[in-house]
């Protein structure tokens, strides 16, 4: 019982605390690769549809190595790998050094890299699904194939497949923890900082826990907000819609 | 190393090599995958149960499962379910003087209960899903037939329902084998990411290895998909296409 009050005691004064000032880490880590991974992932898709093979079998790939091995080792592979292929000179010289001495931005390439796989896939699908006579109706009016795909497939596909790329988004912030293991100081960072210090193993975990939940939940409410905002043509009910529709 | 040997020589089988030690990763790792999914699935169906059971307390606790578990990362409860299931494990064979203090776990069962517990909160998902995806009238038409529960599941709810969960379950084996790498972090098992790691950090040949690694989790995804094919192909004879 003593154990159990001086666990609490500790989770709130010294764990959180610390916890808290992770957060913005984790976030940061989120948006960034969120942000670059869905830009990679537009040309990776594009590239998957076409019909010319110099271009979908590369995308093919591309999908397929993304999703089909674990991120753990593709962030070993950058971190590791990567960072002791570049020469040394090079890496404390150029003008990209401060970005490469820091795991941080390692563990930034890895997540967006990432994203673009599985994003990228998910953009394919809704390529696909956008049906025909839109794109026809885009053409009937002397759209040029340029204009139809940003007024009309693009903007369809992202409204068809939002609901899977906000899931997407979810497991990108969930991802990020993975950082913890090449030195980040993330949310899990921080835990495994507090672990070292005070050996207790479930203060930290419970408190690295109850930030997560918070976190996800939030992030559940915004991205939902998002999907609502985009896609209100969907979610009107008929029956409230065609009376105002008929003039 | 020999600067004049090539990279290729780290692969050789043996004392000087590490396919050796990847070999035996890639093999450990295919059994933590299977162990965790049959793990998985019996807390996946007992997820889908209670979510399905029309008891509210039930189907509180099933949502909260599903709820937390998803929502939270799979590293943070790796940990968590790891080292929670075998003091608690622990703790109570100590309490009824079946073992002794210095009484220590098997790292595999640990994992393996971890990973399954929270693969379960994924299938519970697809389960509930597939469950209520085969139609009611059959389920009545069992009843009425006087089938009792157990022969109702094993008859007619079971063959139909994994038709529809197929998908679903397919995806899952496949973020397992992925997951199953996450056990890195424990350090106690010598799993294909901990082997390669192990050879990467002794050769210094960071890219190499982990370039090797990867090839082999993909060897086990590409082969787990043209499998999966097979078995939906199975599963959906007797059925028109399309």
């Amino acid at each position: 019982m003593a154990d159990l009050l001086d666990g609490i005691q500790y989770l709130v004064t010294v764990a959180l605390p610390y916890l808290f000032t992770a957060i913005p880490v984790t976030l940061e880590l989120t948006l960034i690769s969120g942000v670059v991974g869905n830009l990679l992932a537009l040309p990776i898709a594009v590239a998957r549809t076409s019909r010319n093979p110099l271009l979908w079998i590369p995308a093919y790939c591309y999908i397929l190595v993304m999703r089909g091995t674990p991120l753990l080792v593709q962030l070993f592979f950058i971190y590791y790998g990567v960072g002791s292929l570049l020469p040394v000179d090079w890496v404390r010289h150029s003008w990209l050094s401060p970005y490469l001495r820091q795991a941080f931005w390692y563990a930034v390439v890895a997540f967006s890299l990432n994203t673009a796989g599985y994003t990228g896939e998910i953009l394919r699908v809704g390529l696909n699904a956008v049906p025909h006579g839109e794109i026809e109706a885009g053409r009937a009016f002397g759209m040029t194939p340029w204009l139809i795909f940003w007024r009309i497939t693009l903007p369809r596909a992202i409204r068809i497949q939002l609901p899977t790329m906000t899931g997407e988004a979810i497991l990108l912030l969930k991802a990020t923890s993975l950082a913890s293991t090449i030195t980040v100081f993330d949310i899990m960072g921080v835990r495994e900082d507090l672990f070292a210090q005070s050996f207790r193993t479930y203060s930290p975990l419970l408190g690295a826990a109850i930030i997560y939940i918070t976190l996800v939940f939030l992030f559940t409410r915004v991205l939902y907000w998002v999907e609502r905002h985009l896609n209100k043509d969907r979610l009107t009910p008929v029956s409230v819609v065609l009376p105002t529709a008929t003039p | 190393m020999n600067p004049n040997q090539s990279v290729w020589s780290l692969l050789s089988y043996g004392d000087q090599g590490f396919s050796d030690e990847l070999l035996h990763g890639l093999w450990l790792t295919i059994q933590i995958s299977v162990c965790t999914y049959i793990v998985g699935f019996c807390f996946g169906l007992a997820g889908a149960g209670m979510k399905l059971s029309g008891k509210r307390w039930l189907m509180r606790i099933g949502d909260l499962y599903t709820t937390i578990i998803r929502a939270l990362p799979e590293l943070l409860l790796l940990f968590l379910l790891y080292y929670a299931g075998t003091d608690m494990v622990k703790g109570i064979l100590v309490y009824l003087h079946l073992a002794g203090d210095d009484f220590q776990i098997d790292a595999f069962p640990a994992a393996v209960m971890a990973l399954g517990f929270i693969l379960g909160a994924y299938m519970t998902e697809v389960l509930r899903g597939a469950i209520l995806a085969v139609p009611k009238g059959q389920i009545e038409a069992a009843r009425a037939y006087g089938m009792h529960f157990g022969l109702r599941f094993r008859r007619v709810l079971f063959p139909q329902m994994m038709r529809y969960a197929t998908g679903g379950m397919g995806n899952l084996w496949l973020n397992t084998t992925k997951d199953s790498a996450l056990i890195v972090v424990l350090g106690s098992l010598p799993e294909l990411l901990s082997a390669t790691r192990t050879a990467a950090a002794a050769t210094k040949d960071y890219a190499f290895f982990f370039f090797v690694g990867g090839c082999l989790y993909l060897l086990i995804t590409v082969t787990s998909m043209i499998i999966q094919a097979r078995v939906e192909k199975r599963l959906n004879r007797g059925y028109r296409r399309g």
